[in-house]
């Protein structure tokens, strides 16, 4: 058994990252994650490891590459705004297969937007807002527990695949404050050595980080392959999901991070009023859970899609349930936040259009 | 007195650089100090973007090539994880003083402990001759037809002079390389910017004025000129700060 | 012994050597090397005083002076 804290979400992902041993963090602030690089300011120094207050989300960004590139295990935070300006070095670290974690707390957008959480850079996250073709293991978590073990858990995938990680979180993930057992780090996978890190080219032939790949003529397409056949693999072999009370469920809620929290309350409420409501609640983004959805779309009448936003996460539910059960969305960007009230009353509405349904067939 | 043979911190291979361009000259320059210094196996230097963005295939230490205008943040990063490294990026005048001008600025003003070679051609040489920030006043290129400072492109920029303001930087001096003379102050430059870096002095940046006879349309004899003539009158060499 | 060399498939004809030799002892040859390209030839080997400038000023290493060799030879 653990030490229990109680710290806010942006200090606890802070400490888990610190305890996966994390060596080297560059951020700027910016609301609702200030508190990442306060606390890492302060407790990088403790462990012996670097704070860097960079002059950018761009800096940082780069900050990171270059300290990935040296060995460390390295990590960044940022909200919407600064995320977009990462999304170029996120490229370039993806294409030169470097490890690191990327935390975004999301906020209401677009453009400066607001400081309320939001759940409208999925597209960002999951379908890879900088250029190219690449990919980024995403996580949602939805308690700060969750976050934690989350946190530790990326700097083990980002080693083992080479690939960098992002923490999709948002504005009330990051300011709100729930004991959290601080376990200590242990390695979930057997990681492999860094053949790629450049300390020096001593006793070896010289190393060279790079993403431009002009020769041969069709080198880049051997390199996107491979990270392709990468992807695949992370595909077959990471997937988090979490269900609940899906098995006899007829209208199943599909929400990720804060928002399925929520929803588990409102499925709750509607089971006591007698709805046979469900949750599956992704917790890799990506890759992203299809199985849960195509068999729940086998059995459900109907699904119900709640995210923070005008409809992003609702496009990969769509595309895995492939037409096989009509999906309804409930949801709004600019800093909306559901309430269990708002999804009971949805899914009571859903629950008595598909009686009417069945009546008018009867 | 030695022979003047190539330093193996060189590798074999024929550089793309056109004929006269300076970028051979500053390269060798480098990889000598490399050499004299001892330092190779412990060097790790940036590739920009730019007409230099191939110099991994030249340079026989660890390169990583960086997006443009990032490296003094990449090697921020990969310094302040390896302070026992020599790290050193290698820029020209968009990557350094356009897009990157942030990333420079701050790095020279934290004092990060890293040595900048700063090639400053006064044009954009890999993307066919458009205008960088260093272009002169009045000078043709691809996107400043009517000559700089017709149509509010502004004066051109002054790294030394801009940075010499900054505390935190420890060494910065303009060189050139369009004649012997200018060579061989070169390479003291270079060598006393990395030698600061070992002796941990913090941040050094060397300057050097090259010639670029492809898109400024001149023979080499005449892109000569135009370095000792119009580009020392525009960017006077000379150290602007030493704080060693 | 020869005081210079000039390694002439590596030479990309920029003449910068031959710009700045002290001596006025270079010059482009008339043929071309594999890269299609005029390259520098000694006009007179005796003049030549290996003072290196040639080496310092060619952007490919295309050069080598053996300054050892010069100073041998006076001696």
């Amino acid at each position: 058994m653990g030490q229990k804290i109680l710290l806010k979400g942006n200090e606890v992902m802070a400490e888990a990252a610190v305890q996966a041993g994390c060596r080297f963090f560059a951020g700027y602030p910016i609301t609702p994650q200030n508190e990442v690089p306060e606390y890492m300011s302060k407790r990088m120094p403790q462990v012996g490891g670097v704070f860097v207050q960079a002059e950018s989300e761009i800096a940082a960004i780069n900050m990171i590459f270059g300290a990935s590139a040296a060995g460390a295990r390295c990590m960044t935070s940022s909200s919407s705004p600064g995320v977009s300006l990462k999304q170029e070095g996120i490229s370039y670290i993806a294409a030169a297969e470097l490890p690191c974690l990327i935390a975004n707390m999301q906020r209401g957008g677009p453009g400066l937007g607001n400081i309320r959480a939001s759940q409208a850079d999925y597209f960002q996250a999951v379908k890879g807002g900088g250029h190219g073709d690449y990919r980024l293991i995403v996580l949602a978590p939805a308690s700060l527990q969750e976050l934690y073990n989350l946190t530790m858990n990326a700097f083990d995938w980002a080693d083992y695949y080479r690939n960098p990680v992002m923490i999709l979180g948002d504005g009330i993930l990051g300011q709100m404050a729930e004991p959290v057992e601080i376990l200590p780090y242990e390695p979930i996978l057997e990681l492999p050595e860094k053949d790629f890190v450049l300390d020096g080219c001593k006793g070896r032939k010289p190393r060279v980080v790079k993403t431009l790949i002009l020769k041969p003529a069709d080198g880049l397409i051997a390199h996107n392959e491979h990270l392709q056949e990468k992807y695949k693999r992370i595909e077959s072999e990471l997937s988090l999901c979490e269900e609940y009370q899906t098995t006899d469920a007829e209208i199943v809620i599909a929400a990720y991070g804060i928002t399925a929290r929520i929803a588990k309350g409102a499925v709750r409420m509607a089971r006591a009023k007698g709805i046979a409501a469900g949750l599956i609640r992704p917790i890799t983004l990506w890759p992203f859970p299809n199985e849960p959805f195509i068999s729940a779309a086998k059995t459900a009448s109907q699904m119900l899609v709640v995210e923070m936003s005008h409809g992003q996460f609702i496009e990969d539910v769509k595309l895995a349930v492939n037409g096989q059960c009509p999906v309804e969305f409930l949801g709004k960007g600019g800093g909306w936040y559901p309430t269990e009230e708002i999804i009971l009353e949805k899914i009571e509405s859903m629950a008595a259009a598909s009686a009417t349904a069945v009546k008018g067939k009867l | 007195m030695p022979n003047l043979t190539r330093t193996e911190v060189l590798t074999d291979a024929q550089t793309h650089y056109c004929p006269g361009c300076g970028h051979g000259i500053i390269h060798r320059l480098v990889a000598e100090v490399i050499d004299e210094l001892g330092i190779r196996e412990k060097t790790i230097g940036t590739a920009p973007v730019g007409c230099a963005v191939l110099l991994y295939d030249y340079f026989n230490c660890d390169i990583i090539e960086c997006a443009h205008g990032r490296p003094p943040a990449v090697a921020t990063g990969m310094k302040r994880v390896q302070p026992d490294k020599i790290v050193f990026t290698y820029q020209g005048d968009g990557d350094l003083a356009a897009i990157g001008t942030s990333e420079t600025i701050h790095a020279a003003n934290r004092g990060e402990n890293i040595t900048v070679i700063f090639v400053n051609n006064a044009i954009y040489g890999m993307t066919g001759g458009q205008m960088a920030p260093t272009t002169l006043t009045g000078m043709f290129s691809t996107t400043s037809q009517d000559g700089r400072g017709e149509h509010g492109e502004g004066p051109p920029l002054k790294v030394c002079e801009l940075l010499s303001s900054l505390e935190g930087v420890c060494y910065l001096e303009r060189t050139a390389v369009s004649t012997p003379k200018d060579v061989i102050s070169a390479k003291r430059a270079i060598k006393k910017a990395f030698q600061n870096q070992i002796d941990g002095k913090g941040f050094s940046l060397v300057e050097v004025l090259s010639m670029c006879p492809t898109d400024w349309k001149l023979s080499t004899a005449k892109a000569v000129d135009f370095v000792n003539n119009e580009m020392k009158t525009a960017f006077p060499l000379g150290v602007y700060v030493d704080r060693s | 012994m020869k005081k210079i060399h000039f390694e002439k498939h590596r030479c990309k004809g920029c003449g910068l050597c031959v710009l700045f030799c002290p001596q006025k002892n270079l010059r482009m040859s008339e043929d071309l090397n594999d890269q299609g390209l005029s390259y520098p030839e000694e006009i007179d080997p005796a003049c030549c005083t290996a003072c290196g400038l040639c080496f310092r000023m060619c952007p490919d290493v295309a050069i080598e002076v053996y300054q050892q060799v010069a100073k041998d030879k006076k001696q």
